[in-house]
């Protein structure tokens, strides 16, 4: 995770498991990988933007877009990269950029922007293909909507925004705690009322 | 000195109980009349004939039920045992350290022959008796770590050290308190130990890191940590939350002395000569606290330090629905005469 600098994301203080961001910036490397969604992308065109059009050959940007929107697709493709490819979910995206990396050289960048779900896959997939964590780089932006794991079950569960939530598949009513796991790029969920289980528990709207 | 094996249950009708010889050779965790987190960290040398500090790997009347409760929460849940690739030295460097202390240190129940890298190894209780090549997990019947570890009391965790730091990359943790395994694996000391209140204020994570850096071979720490459970209940994991929580409805002042028990977790910290990683045993003892209560000094001493604990670590630690009767129910054990210092009984 990048350090806690400046940027347009608010996340209160929590614990250390919990990750921060920072704002994309440009560094040396002989390749630049981005991954964004929607909330994420003008991060993408600022910093790519700001660099020589020389260097567009090093570029490689992969983009998830709000179903039906084309603008920043149309904006994204005219930053002239290497390559852009758009996927409709996270997880296709996330699966393509594990095989771009798998063929990266060494010195290669990575830039992830965009919610939380999004950039926390980005930096496992990076983690898992031998990527040092000294060449990722994330951005906030957009929704503070969590990735759950049911630590009962197992299911991961995606774009929360309420505490608690209930489990789709075990249906039982998860307390989101901020203990993440890079690993899984998750939040910890654990059931709220298991030890009375009558005990009533109203359902809020917190992660927006 | 023979131990007789317990046929006992951690769970169901949780038939476990130590026997009136077990109950003085409980590590109980307070050497003082309060208790607040510090970096208690010791060597972890041989100290008191039959305590459980005597040995390397302590094995006591418990050994065959508390591996039996292990097999059956592997085999509902084998995510409960967990590697990543680069750890399978450290595997190897763990059973190695177990079967030769336990070999050495109990020669009436463990034997372990060894010609070259073709070992033969013998577990009496346990009716275990294989031959394998050091090194070569195709003559396991499974990754070392789980062969071993399924001959261990405790839970095992193995951290590697890079980056200045420790990672929990590999563990086998079936009788854990409320830590998930599956969860935390492949985080580092700071973040595993995210959750837990006030210690990270106090720079307790920050000095341990510090101390287990620079930890020498040959050299084995420990420290003693501590909770409470309703029923003597190996397996509270998160995972099986909802199994146990409603466990904590169960107490009355009438129940009490039978349904919480003291769990007490004997830690320490071992360098690994090949992978360079620390093995990192748990061992989970319990015991209920009309057990504790036979011994005086145990029963003032417990309730002074449960009487007077932080708001935030009884809400840590899950006590909040019973600590108020426990504290009534305590006080009766306690005559307000001096304690002696340290953790050992009268």
């Amino acid at each position: 995770m990048g350090p806690a600098t400046m940027s347009e994301s608010i996340i209160e203080e929590s614990i250390i498991s919990r990750p921060t961001y920072g704002t994309l910036k440009i560094v040396p490397g002989l390749a630049h990988y981005f991954l964004a969604d929607a909330s994420g992308a003008e991060c993408v065109i600022r910093v790519v933007q700001e660099m020589p059009r020389d260097m567009m050959e090093k570029v490689h940007i992969l983009y998830v877009p709000t179903p039906g929107e084309a603008a920043l697709i149309t904006s994204l493709y005219a930053l002239g990269a290497k390559r852009f490819e758009h996927f409709p979910t996270i997880e296709e995206a996330v699966a393509k950029l594990g095989s771009w990396l798998s063929d990266a050289k060494m010195g290669s960048q990575l830039y992830l922007a965009g919610t939380e779900g999004l950039v926390g896959q980005g930096v496992a997939k990076g983690e898992e293909c031998g990527l040092d964590h000294t060449a990722v780089q994330c951005e906030h932006r957009g929704s503070l909507a969590r990735r759950v794991q049911c630590v009962h079950c197992k299911t991961m569960i995606e774009d929360v925004t309420t505490q608690p939530v209930k489990c789709p598949s075990c249906d039982l009513l998860l307390l989101v705690r901020d203990h993440y796991s890079r690993r899984l790029a998750a939040f910890q969920g654990v059931c709220i009322n298991a030890e009375d289980p009558t005990e009533e528990v109203e359902i809020k709207e917190v992660f927006k | 000195m023979t131990i007789q094996f317990k046929d006992e249950s951690f769970r169901g009708d949780f038939s476990y109980a130590n026997s009136p010889s077990n109950i003085p050779r409980f590590p109980f965790p307070f050497p003082e009349d309060e208790y607040m987190y510090s970096t208690n960290i010791e060597p972890h040398h041989a100290a008191r004939a039959g305590s459980p500090f005597e040995n390397a790997f302590d094995v006591d009347e418990h050994y065959v039920a508390e591996m039996k409760d292990r097999a059956l929460v592997l085999a509902e849940d084998p995510g409960r045992c967990q590697a990543l690739p680069h750890m399978e030295t450290a595997g190897w460097d763990f059973l190695e350290l177990v079967m030769v202390s336990k070999a050495r240190d109990y020669p009436d129940l463990f034997k372990l022959t060894m010609d070259g890298d073709r070992w033969h190894w013998i577990n009496k209780p346990l009716q275990i008796d294989d031959t394998f090549t050091f090194g070569d997990s195709s003559t396991l019947p499974c990754h070392p770590m789980e062969y071993i570890g399924r001959q261990v009391q405790g839970d095992h965790a193995i951290l590697d050290q890079r980056d200045g730091n420790l990672w929990m990359d590999a563990g086998i943790i079936t009788a854990q308190a409320d830590w998930s395994l599956d969860f935390d694996i492949g985080m580092n000391f700071f973040e595993w130990h995210a959750p837990v209140p006030l210690a990270h204020e106090l720079g307790v994570f920050q000095r341990a890191l510090k101390f287990l850096l620079t930890l020498p071979q040959g050299q084995p720490s420990r420290r003693l940590n501590w909770t409470l459970t309703v029923n003597p209940r190996l397996d509270t994991s998160p995972e099986n939350y909802p199994k146990w929580g409603p466990d904590k409805l169960t107490v009355t002042p009438e129940n009490i002395g039978e349904k919480i028990h003291l769990r007490v977790e004997l830690q320490t910290f071992w360098r690994l000569p090949r992978s360079n990683a620390i093995l990192f045993p748990i061992r989970t003892y319990l015991m209920a606290m009309n057990e504790v209560v036979t011994q005086p000094k145990w029963g003032r001493r417990l309730h002074r330090v449960m009487r007077d604990l932080r708001p935030e670590l009884v809400d840590y630690k899950g006590l909040s629905r019973y600590h108020p009767i426990l504290v009534e129910w305590l006080s009766q054990f306690d005559d307000g005469a001096p304690t002696s210092p340290g953790i050992f009984p009268d």
